[in-house]
């Protein structure tokens, strides 16, 4: 029987030759991450009885929440990540500031197509953008991976979603999907896995595959996945020194649905608080004023984030009363905007640039929200009371180009 | 295995991770017991101040969307809650559930015939008391029966073993 590219992965991952929907196998991951969750993780691994990992090589863990600790109990959840990975010998590690844990696995080679990736956070379906697997988990069930190297998957229902078209310019891969989380709502994904397809997958880059696979999480997606091709192999030169095998969905394969969406004429949009799929038009948005900017965090603070928001802001200021706040998705990001300069625009114009880390994103320290304030953010949720604060504030997500504009404006725009 | 409770009314779809366990406590070292005082703290105050042992939560679809984060399915457990009745539940927090052996019921009709009983009252805790069995799959309300579709075989496993530590442990040993 055909095949769609998610049974492809998991009857690889399982062992078996064929598999089929809604069938229950189990898998074993080539990575599995998690990151100040850890230190969770690792008491939960005691409580199993569990004494050594089962494979610390395939063990990845980044520290970059709370990055560097605000307060004690934060830095000493991290040393005791420190010393778990040291007892353990998880050779996988990235410390603090190396970046946010989505951006540091591909970086560092850790994503392989054709594989599963299992992950203690749910935008593990970034690593999609590989043409691999990627699941997220929780902290009980991580815990039991690492004790006994495999956990249960039920074989999902495929949705396959074709992008057709060529974009206007000001249009991304940010408006691309939030689009779509639109157009089929917060559940539309739930359980499923998703294939991207279409002119519009192919032209786009990694990073722009990544934002897309990424909030894919926010429609309840298993995994999001763009097929491995060309950009794909380019990309994991150099950084994947292992061979690998990518895997495709059989011509005839039979999706629960087939999605096509027609984006010639998309413009500018924006998710409006406090849900991801409460989208619209950027420019039927009544006039909304911002007390914060934020741009960056795993869904879009990659080098063409950067590279887009600091062309905006060039040579200008940003609107008084407004923080422009910069958190580049991990060191070799940061290294490269700092060469290329877009990091001296970003501060010109007054940005306040941070360690690379997932910030404010989920509120758990930095650049929160104060009561009543408003935020235009390149981040993946709305979610009231997700950056810190639930009294009357609210979270516009949108592209880091709209951000920019925003910063400058001090409302909500993306006109420059 | 049985459930008996009051019924509390989450009269919402799309309930987040981030309304029943706030991101900002999601690094703290809290024990279960202390992250139960948090319980949907962006979604309803009163909530902890009046559940007891036992309660029961009906709620609308995709129960839990949002963050893997598994403090949101042991804040409610340490709560007091017993089981969730939902619509529909996000997978992650699904998965969570059946983890911490809390019953994630999915069980549309019952979720209607809830609602519809106490439409647009003030207080989420209402004066329903619902019985649920879960090995027979039925839920009992007010002189009326719903039936909802076991677990995949492995998730009744595993929320028969009290949850996926005991389910991991009692591997390990047997190996």
């Amino acid at each position: 029987m055909a095949q769609t590219l998610i049974e492809k992965i998991i009857a690889s991952a399982s062992g078996k030759n064929k598999i089929k929907r809604g069938e229950i196998v189990f898998v074993t991951p080539h990575r599995i991450l998690s990151h100040d969750n850890s230190a969770a993780i690792s008491k939960i691994f005691e409580q199993i009885g569990a004494k050594k990992v089962w494979n610390p090589d395939r063990i990845f863990i980044a520290l970059d929440h709370a990055v560097p600790p605000p307060d004690e109990r934060k830095a000493l959840n991290h040393k005791l990540i420190r010393n778990f990975v040291q007892e353990q010998r998880i050779k996988n590690f990235y410390d603090c500031g190396t970046g946010i844990c989505h951006q540091v696995l591909p970086e560092y080679g850790h994503v392989m197509p054709g594989k599963i990736i299992l992950g203690s956070d749910s935008h593990t379906t970034t690593h999609g953008a590989f043409g691999a697997a990627g699941i997220p988990i929780g902290r009980t069930e991580t815990a039991s991976v690492w004790a006994i190297g495999e956990t249960w998957l039920k074989v999902p229902e495929t949705i396959k979603i074709t992008l057709q078209g060529k974009l206007k310019d000001g249009v991304y891969a940010k408006d691309v999907i939030l689009y779509v989380i639109g157009q089929i709502g917060a559940d539309g994904a739930n359980y499923k896995s998703v294939e991207f397809y279409g002119n519009i997958v192919k032209r786009m880059s990694i990073s722009e595959r990544m934002t897309i696979c990424n909030l894919s999480a926010e429609m309840g997606a298993k995994a999001a996945i763009a097929p491995f091709d060309e950009t794909t192999k380019e990309w994991l030169k150099g950084r994947v020194t292992q061979p690998y095998e990518p895997l495709f969905a059989d011509a005839r394969a039979a999706y629960e649905k087939v999605l096509e969406y027609d984006l010639n004429n998309l413009e500018p949009q924006v998710a409006c608080p406090h849900k991801v799929d409460n989208v619209q038009r950027l420019k039927d948005l009544p006039k909304v004023k911002i007390d914060v900017a934020l741009l960056g965090t795993c869904t879009n603070g990659r080098l063409d984030d950067l590279k887009i928001a600091s062309e905006r802001v060039s040579g200008e200021k940003i609107a008084p009363g407004v923080r422009l706040l910069v958190y580049p998705a991990s060191q070799e990001v940061l290294r490269q905007a700092l060469k290329l300069g877009y990091i001296e625009k970003l501060v010109d114009a007054g940005a306040e640039v941070a360690v690379p880390s997932c910030g404010p994103c989920l509120g758990a320290y930095g650049g929160v929200l104060a009561p009543g304030e408003k935020c235009i953010s390149s981040a993946n949720r709305n979610f009231k009371g997700r950056m810190g604060c639930k009294e009357d504030t609210g979270i516009y997500l949108a592209s880091p180009a709209t951000v920019a504009a925003s910063a400058l404006a001090g409302y909500i725009t993306s006109e420059v | 295995m049985e459930v008996q409770g009051r019924v509390w009314i989450f009269k919402d779809d799309d309930i987040n991770t981030d309304l029943i366990f706030p991101g900002k406590y999601t690094y703290e070292p809290l024990r279960p017991e202390e992250q139960a005082k948090y319980a949907m703290e962006d979604y309803d105050p009163e909530f902890v101040r009046q559940v007891k042992k036992h309660d029961i939560v009906v709620t609308g679809k995709n129960f839990g969307c949002g963050s893997s984060r598994e403090q949101a399915v042991t804040c409610l457990k340490y709560a007091g809650i017993d089981a969730i009745v939902a619509k529909s539940f996000a997978r992650l927090f699904f998965r969570n559930s059946i983890n911490s052996a809390l019953a994630a019921i999915e069980c549309p009709e019952a979720v209607n015939a809830v609602f519809e009983q106490k439409a647009g009252q003030g207080s989420r805790l209402s004066n329903l008391v619902m019985k649920i069995d879960l090995s027979a799959g039925k839920i009992f309300l007010a002189s009326q029966e719903y039936s909802f579709p076991p677990w995949d075989e492995q998730a009744m496993l595993i929320f028969q073993a009290g949850g996926l530590v005991e389910y991991t442990r009692q591997r390990l040993q047997n190996k």
